[in-house]
Parts: C-alpha cells; structure tokens; sequence
C-alpha cells in the first residue's frame, strides 16, 4: 500500500505510523464526564469503507497526516497535513463536560 | 579546533573493491564537513528562516517541498515542513544562524557531530540508492539540489541530490558505520572504490 505523503509525495506504507482513529473527539483535559472519556478510549465506529485516519510518516519529514482510507479496498482518497487543522480545532474546543 | 574522530574509521578502507574490473560503478567517500545545521521554522515564519539561511549562507532555497540548493562548499535542502537542514565545509554556522535566527522565528540544531555524510556518486549511484530506499532516483523526480527523507531498516537518511549522479547522504553517526558497511555490499556488484 502506498500513502502520499503531502510533503513527501507517495510512499511505502512501512515508512508510516498509524496514530489511531481520526474520528476521536478528546474531551477537554478537565472534564468529568465519564461518558466522553469512555467514547474517546473506546468507542470506535469500524466502518466498512471510508474511515478517516490519523498517519505519521516516521520514516520520512515525521508531519502528521489526516488519511481517509477505504478499508474495504485500501483506496487513500485524501491524505491532509493534520498540521492547519489542528489550528482551527483548538479554537473550536468544545466546552468541558460536553459529549463527544 | 579538536580533529573529530570518524565514526567510519576503522572499516573505512580507500582504494578499489567489488567487481571493479569492467569499470567503478561508484565511488564512496566521506565528506566530513564541519557543521551541519538543523533549522526548524515555526508554522507560518518558513520564510523568514529561508530568508536567514540566505543571509548567512547566500544560498537561496526555492519554495516547496524537499527544495534545496548547493554551492560548493555549501548547501542546504527542506527535509519536512518548515524544517532545513543547512551545510558547509567550514565551521562555525550554527553560531552564525543562531545569530540571525530569532527564537519567535525557529530554533537552531547544532549536528555536526551528530551526523556524519556519506556520498555516493558515479553512474551507478541511482542503481545502488535504489536497492535500499523505496524513492524514485531519476533525475525528473530527484532533481538536482532537491532532497528526501526516508529510511533504510530504520535508520534514517536525509538524501541531498548534489550533482547529476552525485548523492549526499547524512544518517545518524551511531549507525554510520552499518549503513557504509551495508552501501559497500550493495555496491560490490558495480565495483565501487572509496575515496
């Protein structure tokens, strides 16, 4: 399987680190609710077909990179710096305690 | 200044090795210079670190992923976003980018002695690149200057194209003399001689 990196353009998958489920929502480091933190360790949707991913390509410029994968075909639609996004998530930090 | 011990050393053994006898597919050499410099930008001042690097070393990077540029005795490639690895011969440049590199812009990574850079040129140079890295060596997709990031077995390697058939290698120090022992083995069968 190769994965294009944005940075590095396509690479072999064993240069790349999975880093989990692109889908988590943390709940803020403060928060009570048991219920968000057992969604955020937990719960996964294990969809068959397009699954949004979060990648490291650790053997190569070691950016973070948001993949949508289909995992029924192994087909990469898109593969985006996680780097910008994660800007514009950390304004939208949803309050504490609220469900993921 | 204290002549810096190479970690290729005790293998390091010049002359012709391999099945040299139809030609030297390749020479390996090391090119010890003596600083190598880390740059790393934070997000959104990349222009103001290449505008430095310019500064101080003349060289300009072009925009865009993996760019870079040699000069001589100098050079300089982008390895990963906002980050750049700067090279020259002579010592004393990562003083002189800590200079012109505000904190509020990037930081500065003295590695002289963390790296060591190994070169490889010759007309089989791609041919032996290409049986340890899974990157596409041809000119029109490694142009020259250009540079990658990428790893054989683990060790990571930072990859500077520096002449037609010409490539700068810089890998860690600590794995320097495996990852030499490793491309001399790969290069027997094109006959290789070390500089």
């Amino acid at each position: 399987m190769l994965l294009t990196c944005p940075y590095c353009g396509p690479r072999d998958v064993s240069e790349f680190t999975y880093q989990g489920d692109g889908n988590r929502q943390r709940p803020a480091a403060n928060s009570q609710d048991l219920q968000a933190w057992n969604e955020y360790v937990y719960d996964r949707q294990n969809p068959a077909g397009d699954h949004n991913e979060i990648w490291q390509h650790s053997g190569g410029c070691r950016s973070h990179i948001r993949v949508v994968r289909n995992t029924l075909s192994h087909v990469v639609s898109s593969a985006i710096p996680v780097r910008g996004d994660t800007h514009r998530r950390a304004t939208e930090r949803r309050k504490p305690g609220a469900k993921a | 200044m204290v002549e810096r011990l190479s970690p290729l050393e005790p293998v390091y053994r010049p002359g012709s090795h391999g099945r040299f006898e139809d030609g030297v597919g390749v020479i390996l050499s090391e090119t010890r210079p003596d600083s190598i410099v880390q740059v790393a930008a934070w997000p959104g001042e990349e222009a103001r670190a290449i505008a430095a690097i310019r500064k101080v070393t003349g060289l300009a990077l072009p925009d865009g992923a993996g760019g870079g540029v040699v000069d001589g005795e100098k050079a300089a490639f982008g390895f990963a976003p906002g980050k750049f690895t700067v090279v020259d011969e002579a010592e004393g440049l990562a003083a002189a980018l800590a200079k012109a590199i505000a904190p509020a812009v990037g930081t500065v990574t003295e590695l002289s002695h963390g790296r060591t850079a190994i070169r490889i040129e010759g007309p089989e140079a791609e041919w032996v690149l290409a049986k340890f890295f899974a990157i596409d060596f041809a000119l029109p997709a490694f142009p020259l200057g250009a540079a990658r990031s990428t790893t054989h077995h683990d060790v990571f390697a930072q990859i500077q194209r520096t002449g037609g058939d010409r490539f700068d290698i810089y890998v860690f120090r600590s794995f320097a003399r495996s990852f030499w022992k490793a491309l001399g083995h790969a290069a027997e069968e094109v006959g290789y001689e070390v500089a």
